[in-house]
């Protein structure tokens, strides 16, 4: 019992700082989404019920976040980690300057985001004096311009998934390039006495053995995508609902803080939805990875 | 299948600074392994014995000379045309696959006119898991199995295509004493019963005497001898083989011959026809003392470690090149405890000379043959 009482002694820091930023907030946040009207300055609320929770739902702009959300990781996880593996393995095979190569892959990692948002913009954005560089490829190519900023729908999230798969990639690279490089040789040297082909070893021997680390990328991915916002601002400006491609985590943000803030109780149901939403996704993945992952 | 090794050499580039020698692992072997026989290569780590086995398999290509498989010049043939059955040191087995999903996994490499059924696998990985005893671990995974298992398996992985040449990478180094001395037994009766050419790489001399038909004694890429242990073990041709086999390992003394005699330091030990006056290495077996009152070599005792069936009798003498030299006397004789000196006299054939150069050794009156 003294032991136990040292312990605890010891976990106080974390513990008290865990409470009181993580844990009170979560269940503030909780009670808030059920509290209908609740206004921070005067601590006053109207009533309680799921008013919130109902309200968010019919809420266009709620339902378009969704769907753009839902969109923007469905396209970015797969595509994302299937390329970082693609990658990862072309450098695990390449011999000469390979260190140079996961240095130049690695770098975007590093690189300002706001950095990364300029070079989208010479890409994307048109302009006075042009369309931007992919514009002008297509010209080349005999299509016409079309406006990947302010124009159609599709060409926005195409953006916005460039943009989200080009900032998560470096990172998947290096977890990958390094569960590559620890897959023991003889491995290898086993399949290739017994003349194994090049891709039943790397469907049959290679992917099993990194398959924890691929679904680790799978499920910090969605997380990551459901969270994703910022991306979105560096894109389209802070008004995300006008540009139609507000995320979950925007309207949320919209909602304390944007031109329609002020409304506590409608944020905090939204944020109750999308953690309902990644449970649920992370439960769905860990049932997969149990048939298909091993450790 | 015969192999024959002609002049195989590996060499491989420095690294680092260009003016460095390039490091030669495998100079000049050349050897024939009959057919049927279970081979030992042998020596100490760095000594080339698994570059020798790596090029065997075709996992390294030798910078010289050719390799036949029987008549088939297989130098340039890749490892997985070769038809070798190779079974690694941390013997390689796919932990996420089943002990049968293992065996099978070589199988369902066949592609074309080798393809075959499914039942037809799956008989011949139940043939060869009866052969090694598993098949009752046929669902389990590698990491659910103790290591003598892990080391059939991975025998049954390299049997079940029926390879023409068998090798094993220090196939014991990963098992406890007790299992070792057991699954040595085992790789000697599968090697009888399938009669594969099998090569075994190891750098413990027993394991490769007890089982071996024959052993090669490699030393820094340099095939020092090669032939029967026993052979190997009565006329090592330089001092480092007779070293290198043997535990307790043999004695070493500096000797002198002087008017065809052997001296030790003062005593004169043994006849030595034919053997002009020179300085050279002794080695002495230690089997090879008898224990003498009036035995030539003159040593002080230091201890005697009883054994139950022999005694170790630990003394010291002034050329020995060691601090102590052990002898191995059976424990029917008593030794008093107290007692300071000890007399041996020595079996001639227990007994080497080497030449205090090349430490090659020097027949005895022309007895010793090699």
């Amino acid at each position: 019992m003294k032991n136990n009482k040292k312990a605890w002694l010891y976990l106080l820091p974390a513990l008290l700082f865990l409470g009181v930023f993580m844990i009170y907030p979560l269940i503030d946040v909780f009670i808030y989404s059920f509290e209908e009207g609740y206004n921070f300055a005067s601590q006053t609320k109207f009533g309680t019920g799921l008013y919130n929770y109902s309200y968010v739902l019919h809420d266009p702009y709620f339902l378009q976040a969704i769907q753009n959300t839902f969109i923007l990781a469905a396209i970015t996880v797969p595509i994302s980690t299937g390329l970082s593996l693609l990658i990862a393995v072309g450098l695990s095979k390449i011999k000469p300057l390979r260190q140079l190569y996961q240095t130049v892959y690695f770098l975007p990692y590093v690189t300002n985001t706001l950095a990364v948002g300029l070079v989208f913009m010479v890409l994307f954005q048109t302009t006075e004096y042009s369309d931007g560089l992919v514009n002008l490829l297509i010209n080349w190519f005999g299509g016409s311009s079309v406006d990947f900023i302010d124009g159609p729908y599709w060409a926005k999230m195409l953006v916005l998934c460039l943009y989200t798969i080009w900032i998560v990639m470096p990172f998947k690279i290096l977890i990958l390039t390094s569960a590559l490089a620890s897959v023991n040789e003889e491995y290898y040297k086993a399949a290739k006495v017994d003349g194994t082909s090049a891709l039943r070893t790397f469907t049959k021997i290679t992917l099993p053995m990194i398959s924890p680390m691929i679904f680790y990328l799978v499920i910090t991915g969605c997380i990551g995508a459901f969270k994703a916002y910022s991306d979105a601002v560096a894109l389209f400006g802070t008004d995300l609902n006008a540009a139609g491609m507000n995320t979950i985590v925007g309207y949320v943000y919209d909602m304390l803080y944007g031109d329609s803030g002020g409304y506590p109780s409608y944020a905090s149901a939204a944020a109750i939805i999308l953690f309902v939403i990644v449970l649920t996704i992370t439960c769905i993945n860990l049932l997969v990875s149990r048939r298909h992952v091993h450790h | 299948m015969k192999i024959v090794l002609q002049n195989i050499t590996k060499t491989f580039p420095s690294r680092g600074k260009k003016n460095t020698e390039d490091v030669v692992a495998v100079n000049d072997f050349t050897f024939e392994i009959p057919d049927g026989k279970l081979i030992g290569l042998l020596g100490p780590s760095g000594c080339g014995k698994s570059t020798t086995l790596n090029m065997i398999c075709g996992l390294e290509k030798p910078t010289g000379g050719r390799l036949f498989f029987g008549d088939q010049d297989v130098t340039d043939l890749p490892a997985e045309k070769r038809g070798v059955g190779m079974v690694f040191q941390n013997y390689a087995l796919y932990p996420h696959l089943t002990v049968k999903q293992n065996i099978l996994f070589p199988l369902q490499n066949l592609k074309g006119k080798d393809k075959l059924s499914k039942d037809t696998m799956l008989q011949r990985a139940q043939e060869v898991a009866a052969l090694v005893q598993i098949e009752e671990l046929m669902d389990r995974r590698p990491s659910e199995l103790s290591g003598g298992q892990q080391q059939r398996v991975a025998i049954a992985r390299a049997l079940v295509k029926l390879p023409s040449v068998l090798l094993l990478d220090e196939p014991l180094s990963n098992l406890d004493a007790r299992l070792r001395l057991q699954t040595r037994e085992e790789i000697r009766k599968i090697q009888r019963a399938t009669g594969i050419t099998t090569v075994f790489v190891t750098h413990d001399q027993e394991e490769a005497m007890s089982i071996s038909d024959l052993i090669v004694v490699m030393r820094s890429g340099v095939v020092q001898q090669i032939g029967k242990p026993q052979e190997v073990y009565d006329h090592p041709v330089n001092l480092f083989v007779a070293q290198f086999l043997g535990t307790p390992p043999i004695n070493v003394f500096e000797g002198k011959v002087q008017g065809e005699t052997l001296w030790l330091g003062e005593d004169p030990v043994l006849k030595t026809p034919g053997i002009h006056n020179q300085d050279v290495w002794v080695g002495i077996r230690p089997e090879g003392f008898l224990l003498r009152e009036d035995g030539p070599l003159h040593c002080t005792l230091s201890a005697v470690e009883v054994m139950g069936r022999d005694m170790s009798v630990v003394s010291t003498h002034p050329s020995a090149v060691t601090p102590s030299i052990r002898s191995i006397i059976a424990s029917d004789h008593v030794i008093h405890p107290d007692s300071k000196d000890i007399h041996f006299a020595i079996k001639p054939n227990k007994i080497f000379l080497f030449h205090k150069e090349t430490q090659v050794c020097l027949p005895v009156g022309g007895s010793v043959s090699q």
